[in-house]
């Protein structure tokens, strides 16, 4: 629901994912984080939720 | 529904005579028009303050949490729903409480009013359906469905789900009104567009919280917005701090708002956030079938696990 939320507001669905991984699973963790990444690389730096730091003239 | 008031004041003042309540909840007539307000009574002599009309919106499930008195209130459909979420939450205990019903038939949106009158509001009275609103410029009428909060206009819960008296025959429940079109319309656009128009939706908000402090399940003692060590969310004008209050005081509401408008209501720039915990009703409608505050028997759907609850967001 909190992603659902997220991306109601306009947040990339494949900016935020969730996983379920033992820390017997090595193999899982990292498919998981490899496919993250491959993800999250694709649709680029994230410019949402992001405060930009104050101007100093 | 101004024909309440007469019975609701006889009520009061028997169980307070009775001594079967140390106090009553309910509302009395506000400074300005449309601005009733939340009243105590604790005594027999002071129940002829109490009022009943369109103008009832607050939420009076706000005024319950943490009291140890033996207490009678006044409670809407939504009301009585949020005191079934106060129970269900240890904010109340359920025999402490005489809940007095009032079956709703909707509350009016003084917005609505004060953009369609011109000059300044003197007087609202109403009759039946027709409310009047009498300014400086001259009277005007209005069919009440024109001038009602939007939530009540879906609503589908009008009469309480919990009573111990009620004070007049159930209304007739409203079946043919679809409650989530508006979060429908938002989901219908593309990323972009919802990024884009929660930046308009919010860009008024001075971050007064009213909107928090209306709404009868923000009861924290120490809110998160509130706090420094650590701060979680800027305290500013900042968009994205704006959207993080946002984002985060919704979901803290996920699967126990009940709709019952009393933040829209209170935010003086006018800001319907209300969308916001209307997602959440509606993926908890669809994910949970949850509606908050139905029943004193049922745990809240965030609060339980079902071995059927819906996983797919799991990699
Ligand atoms: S979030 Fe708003 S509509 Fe929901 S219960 Fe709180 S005050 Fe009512
Ligand atoms: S009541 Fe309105 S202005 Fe105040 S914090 Fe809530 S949304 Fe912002």
């Amino acid at each position: 629901m909190m992603k659902n939320l997220l991306e109601f507001m306009g947040v990339e669905p494949d900016r935020i994912h969730f996983s379920w991984i033992s820390s017997a699973e090595s193999t899982k963790f990292v498919e998981v984080v490899n496919k993250i990444t491959a993800k999250v690389k694709a649709i680029g730096p994230n410019q949402r939720f992001v405060k930009q730091a104050a101007k100093v003239a | 529904m101004s024909t309440y008031t007469d019975t609701m004041r006889e009520t009061a003042r028997r169980l307070l005579q009775e001594c079967k309540v140390e106090l009553v909840i309910g509302f009395r007539r506000g400074s300005r028009p449309m601005m009733n307000e939340p009243c105590l009574v604790r005594k027999p002599e002071d129940a002829d303050q109490l009022v009943w009309d369109s103008n009832c919106g607050i939420n009076l499930a706000n005024y319950l949490t943490n009291r140890k008195e033996k207490i009678g209130i006044f409670a809407k459909g939504c009301d009585s729903r949020n005191i079934v979420t106060h129970i269900l939450e240890n904010k109340v205990q359920r025999d402490q409480l005489t809940v007095i019903g009032v079956p709703c038939l909707g509350m009016i949106d003084k917005r609505k009013i004060a953009a369609a009158t011109e000059g300044e509001i003197l007087e609202v009275t109403e009759n039946g359906d027709t409310i009047t609103v009498k300014t400086a410029a001259g009277e005007k009428q209005f069919a009440k469905a024109e001038v009602m909060q939007q939530n009540c206009s879906v609503c589908t819960h009008r009469n309480p789900v919990i009573h111990d008296e009620m004070i007049a025959d159930p209304v007739p429940e409203q079946t043919d009104v679809d409650p989530y079109a508006d979060v429908a319309a938002i989901d219908a656009m593309d990323l972009e567009e919802r990024w884009a128009y929660f930046d308009d939706l919010l860009d008024p908000c001075i971050r007064c919280y009213a909107c928090r402090n209306a709404c009868p399940l923000c009861y924290c003692p120490t809110c998160f917005v509130d706090e420094s060590k650590p701060q979680w969310v800027g305290k500013g004008q900042d968009a994205m701090d704006v959207r993080t209050f946002h984002f985060l005081r919704a979901y803290h509401c996920a699967g126990r708002c009940t709709d019952c408008g009393a933040c829209e209501r209170a935010c003086p720039v006018g800001i319907n956030m209300r969308l916001l915990t209307k997602k959440l009703n509606k993926d908890c409608k669809e994910l949970y079938d949850w509606e908050a505050g139905l029943s004193l028997d049922k745990r809240p759907a965030l609060d339980s696990y079902q071995a059927n609850d819906p996983e797919n967001f799991i990699k």
